[in-house]
């Protein structure tokens, strides 16, 4: 590298606060325009490199991005500088390609309609410059090659992992060793070989011998981002069990186990309710464990057990509201999490649109909120989010953005019907590519 | 001119459906490579059909499986070994596809034709293919050059050599997982064409390096490498290297790879001698057989038998004895099966007294056995063991565990002992058969499951092959006309299944007088299902009878069947009508 290139002095102290802007906005809607419940956006994920980006919707289509800025350039950086271009370029992408990944389908042994929205997307090693990529409804994994014929760009399903599954799938996760994956459902996850769709094992297996004792479900895993003997999995009573396959052939006993029960005083009603997990992603380095449940993101360091390293307040204000959100359904809801790639911030989404993103380096009180328009920043409030206690490197943050219950910065209420589900960061660069209903936008710092 | 064009023809369509839209029409094009070839002269091929081929690299899976696998046994349609470097491009091109089992059958042709072609072709052709590949862009390239190697090396230079040895260490230290497995699982086969002097450096370097892999998939394939390689090397080399490695691998903390060890230990006992076997792979083998995972019991006390066959006597009484005590009680019903399917060969390696002090107890325990694999297991291998000791030690244990299985609620166990039968009847002979057997035979002839009644009427058929026709018209044949009455139509049609399969062994003159009469009384049975089975029933008889029975008895009720009401039963007695016209003719 040489000197001059992107000032990354390391300055002292937390890193500085981001300045989000808008970037792009794939299917927008015109004001007043009715929103198709198939166009809705049901899974969003960067591949490794983050030059392509991959949407799911509950039409159980497939549709793919291109990174545009870092090809087709002839322009090498250093021209770039020379000619004092801003250096400071964003992620751009460009629509590459869509398909049909599942169709609606009906089980008629268990008389049971299966949808068709994507639950989960994958990429997986690309080869030979075509992409590939695993999908899946509540059924039914496949995988997809997408390869360049002559001009356009065609889509074939190499392989389809079906009848492993008695419940709903929540998760398909791929294993750095490049050639296994996992898929969960409420309660089982099963572990396949890439190359072999007829046979899984089942490798952990929570169903209790009587539904009727049944008290935890599975809700989200994933494998540890390098070590191949490692996958967490999450449960519907907040808890989250990292397990080693090296141990046994059935993971039923987990390794460690990282929860943090309600303190006695504020327990109610709603307490298992809003504890459920409804998403964990590994950080980068596979150190740190992100997880979302109803009311808050927990950061997990996977060598501390006793409880999470920050916790970031995301729906604290809808504490009173409990009641209506659970007449309502919202309650249920399953917001995902995420985390930049350098592990320096997480960020999830919210009602109205919103999404949040936090600094979770030691020192940092970064949190931010965004409004998934083109204009983010319109409810953002420079409310000082002042840390709770003194920030040491094992003290525990719990952070509080700008909350006004019921109502937001500017005074409107909070919309429960648009809610920012989906959302992803991209793997290298700070942007967030995130999904209101069936508009896809994309945002930088 | 239409002798020229007359063969040529369908080569034209051979060739055109090689570019069809249909891909069972380029399938069978592709099946058929060689006639295409044989047509068009070896000069052709060479110069118009591989080039072809070459660019035809993008199509389905099955029809690049298949053209990876024809080009393989090409050698001749192009003109011989001198032109046997034609086929490589096209193979080199398929070792590059994503998917594994076409990429695998490219390598595998590329190694057939390889071995088949002159030195200086492979100097020319063959070499400078693997060092592209290994030097691919894409994984895909490289994990396919891993396994070519050995057909490379042996003609290369020796400054060529130390480059190939030097491209194989590179490749085991690949980041992508997949290459480095590759690398580790072809290592064996590249160890045996490098000379002694490289393979105790540079090889073992590349070993040792693979044997410390994070991944659990390297590592399980450098020990299922490891016996191959210990074969190559002197034992006090294999007992340097290897041994300490594989002992490692034995406590290895995943338990794939541990199993994986379990499966492989007894081989490695050959490479490195008796002395070191005793002293460290026997520890290891025990370790194994207690170890905590049960995938990893299961592995290990299905080499039981293989591992003792290889020590002394005594040091299997010793220490393996005392382990298989222990499995045979084992929580995992697995385990226990996996014992049970080879204990019984320990029989002969033990000898007579061992067999009957140490392994008789465990052979009963397993008989008793809560799980019906296990038992079932057991009684599969008897011969093994009536060998050694005869059957009248476990005659009394025996028969409560094959009554048990015998009404076991699971069709497929009862199936199982079904099929056991005839060995049992051999081993135990004709008078313990008579008195605890026989009811049992008759009894799954009316059976629920159709399976069941059919392998039971097969079972006849054998035993009565087993006893001789005699014994068989005393104990089986009434009891089986008896059933003919039955109300049941499905149980009177299985009688008619054991009769047309019996027929053949009892003979004409008992087929005659004893079974027609029933089958063609049944002829007048009110259900059209049985109707038609006696239809294919005589016609079956037809072989075994004389001519004037045909005429006289088959004819005649066919003939009757023939004008039966229902459609069916018409079509079943016309068809052996017709038949019976083509024996006599032809005869």
């Amino acid at each position: 590298m040489n000197g001059g290139d992107e000032v990354v002095a390391a300055p002292p102290g937390p890193p500085q606060l981001l300045d989000w802007k808008f970037s792009q906005v794939f299917g927008e809607r015109t004001a007043g325009e009715e929103v198709q419940e198939v166009d809705i956006i049901s899974a969003i994920e960067f591949d490794k490199t983050g030059d392509h980006l991959a949407t799911g919707d509950r039409g159980g289509r497939v549709v793919l991005f291109e990174r545009t800025d870092t090809k087709d350039h002839g322009v090498s950086r250093r021209d770039l500088e020379r000619m004092d271009y801003p250096i400071g370029r964003h992620p751009e992408f460009r629509y590459k390609t869509e398909f049909q990944s599942h169709e609606p389908e009906f089980d008629y042994l268990k008389s049971l309609e299966i949808e068709e929205k994507i639950n989960k997307i994958r990429w997986c090693q690309t080869a030979n410059s075509a992409l590939f990529l695993l999908s899946t409804n509540d059924k039914t994994i496949k995988f997809w090659k997408v390869t360049s014929q002559e001009t356009s760009l065609v889509a074939r399903s190499r392989r389809v992992y079906a009848h492993a599954h008695d419940y709903h799938i929540n998760s398909i996760s791929n294993n750095s060793d490049g050639e296994t994956f996992i898929s969960a459902d409420d309660l089982r996850i099963n572990l396949w070989n890439l190359d072999i769709s007829n046979q899984s094992f089942n490798i952990v297996d929570v169903k209790p011998a009587n539904m009727e004792d049944l008290t935890e479900v599975i809700t989200s895993a994933e494998f540890h981002p390098t070590h191949c003997n490692m996958l967490a999995y999450s449960s519907s009573k907040g808890s989250i069990r990292l397990i080693d396959l090296r141990q046994s052939a059935l993971c039923d006993s987990h390794t460690k186990l990282f929860e943090e029960p309600e303190a006695p005083s504020s327990r109610s009603f709603f307490t298992e309710i809003i504890a459920s997990i409804s998403d964990i992603k590994f950080a980068k380095d596979g150190r740190y464990i992100l997880s979302r449940d109803y009311m808050t993101l927990k950061l997990w360091d996977i060598n501390m057990d006793s409880g999470p390293v920050a916790t970031f307040q995301v729906h604290e204000y809808l504490r009173p509201k409990l009641c209506d959100l659970y007449e309502n359904d919202s309650i249920f809801d399953k917001f995902e999490c995420c985390l930049s790639g350098d592990g320096l911030r997480v960020a999830t989404g919210s009602y109205s649109n919103l999404f949040r993103v936090f600094g979770c380096a030691s020192g940092s009180s970064e949190a931010t909120t965004l409004e998934a328009t083109k204009n983010p920043m319109r409810r953002q409030v420079q409310t000082p989010s002042r840390p709770s206690r003194s920030l040491s490197s094992i003290t525990r943050v719990v952070r509080r953005g700008p909350e006004t219950p019921g109502v937001d910065a500017n005074g409107n209420s909070f919309d429960f019907t648009t809610k920012l589900l989906h959302l992803a960061w991209h793997p290298t660069e700070n942007s967030i590519a995130c999904a209101a209903a069936n508009s896809l936008y994309v945002y930088y710092a | 001119m239409s002798m020229v064009e007359e063969p040529l023809y369908p080569i034209a369509v051979l060739i055109d459906e090689l570019k069809n839209d249909d891909i069972q029409l380029r399938l069978n094009s592709i099946r058929r490579l060689s006639t295409i070839a044989r047509a068009l002269g070896e000069d052709r091929t060479r110069k118009e059909l591989i080039p072809f081929l070459s660019e035809n690299n993008d199509d389905d899976d099955e029809v690049l499986l298949a053209m990876a696998e024809e080009l393989g046994v090409f050698i001749p349609y192009v003109g011989g070994v001198e032109h046997a470097h034609v086929l490589l491009p096209p193979l080199e091109t398929l070792c590059t596809v994503e998917e594994t089992c076409v990429r695998d059958k490219a390598v595998e042709s590329l190694c057939r034709i390889g071995s088949q072609m002159r030195e200086n072709d492979l100097v020319d052709w063959f070499i400078p293919l693997v060092k592209r590949l290994a030097a691919g862009e894409w994984f895909t390239a490289r994990v396919s050059a891993c396994g070519l190697f050995h057909i490379a090396y042996p003609s290369a230079s020796e400054m060529l050599k130390t480059e190939l040895r030097s491209i194989y260490s590179q490749l085991c230290q690949e980041d992508m997982p997949m290459v480095r497995r590759s690398a580790a699982s072809n290592l064996g086969k590249f160890a045996a064409t490098v000379e002694s002097a490289y393979l105790k450096a540079d090889i073992m370097q590349i070993f040792e390096d693979l044997t410390q892999d994070d991944q659990d998939s390297v590592r399980l394939l450098v020990v299922e490498g490891c016996p191959t390689l210990g074969k190559l090397l002197k034992p006090q080399d294999c007992v340097a290297h290897i041994l300490p490695v594989i002992v490692n691998f034995s406590q290895d903390k995943s338990w794939r790879v541990r199993y994986m060890v379990a499966n492989q230990l007894y081989e490695l006992c050959d490479a490195v001698g008796p002395e070191p076997t005793r002293t460290d792979l026997v520890p290891a083998y025990v370790w194994l057989l207690r170890d905590n995972e049960a995938e990893v019991r299961i592995a290990a006390a299905g080499k039981v038998t293989k591992f003792c066959r290889i020590l002394s006597p005594e040091l299997a009484i010793l220490q393996i004895l005392p382990c298989v005590k222990e499995l045979s009680s084992d929580s995992s019903q697995h385990v226990r099966s996996a014992l049970a399917s080879v204990i019984m060969g320990m029989a002969p390696v033990l000898g007579k007294d061992a067999t009957i002090e140490q392994l008789l107890p465990i052979f009963l325990s397993l008989l008793k056995d809560e799980f019906p694999d296990v038992r079932l297991n057991i009684i599969s291998k008897l011969d093994q063991v009536n060998q050694v000791i005869g059957i009248d030690l476990l005659s009394q244990s025996l028969l409560p565990a094959i009554v048990e299985l015998a009404e076991d609620r699971h069709w497929r166990v009862r199936l199982a002992i079904i099929e056991y039968i005839p060995l049992l009847a051999s081993q135990l002979g004709v008078g313990f058969f008579d008195d605890k057997l026989g009811a049992l035979c008759m009894q799954w002839l009316q059976d629920k499951v159709y399976s069941i009644r059919d392998a039971a009427a097969n079972n006849l058929k054998r035993l009565a092959e087993e006893f001789g026709p005699d014994w068989a018209m005393q104990h089986i044949i009434p009891q089986v006309l008896e059933m003919v009455n039955n109300s049941n139509y499905l149980y009177r049609m299985t009688i008619l299944r054991a009769i047309s399969l019996l027929a053949p062994v009892m003979g004409l003159e008992i087929t005659c007088s004893k079974l027609l009469p029933v089958v063609i009384n049944a002829s007048k049975d009110r259900v059209p299902n049985i109707k038609f089975n006696v239809a294919k029933v005589l016609l079956s008889l037809v072989p075994i009878v004389d001519q004037s029975v045909v005429e006289k008895t088959i004819r005649p009720c066919l003939v009757e069947l023939g004008e039966d009401p229902d459609v069916d039963v018409r079509y079943f007695a016309n068809e052996g009508l017709q038949s019976i016209h083509h024996v006599m003719i032809s005869s």
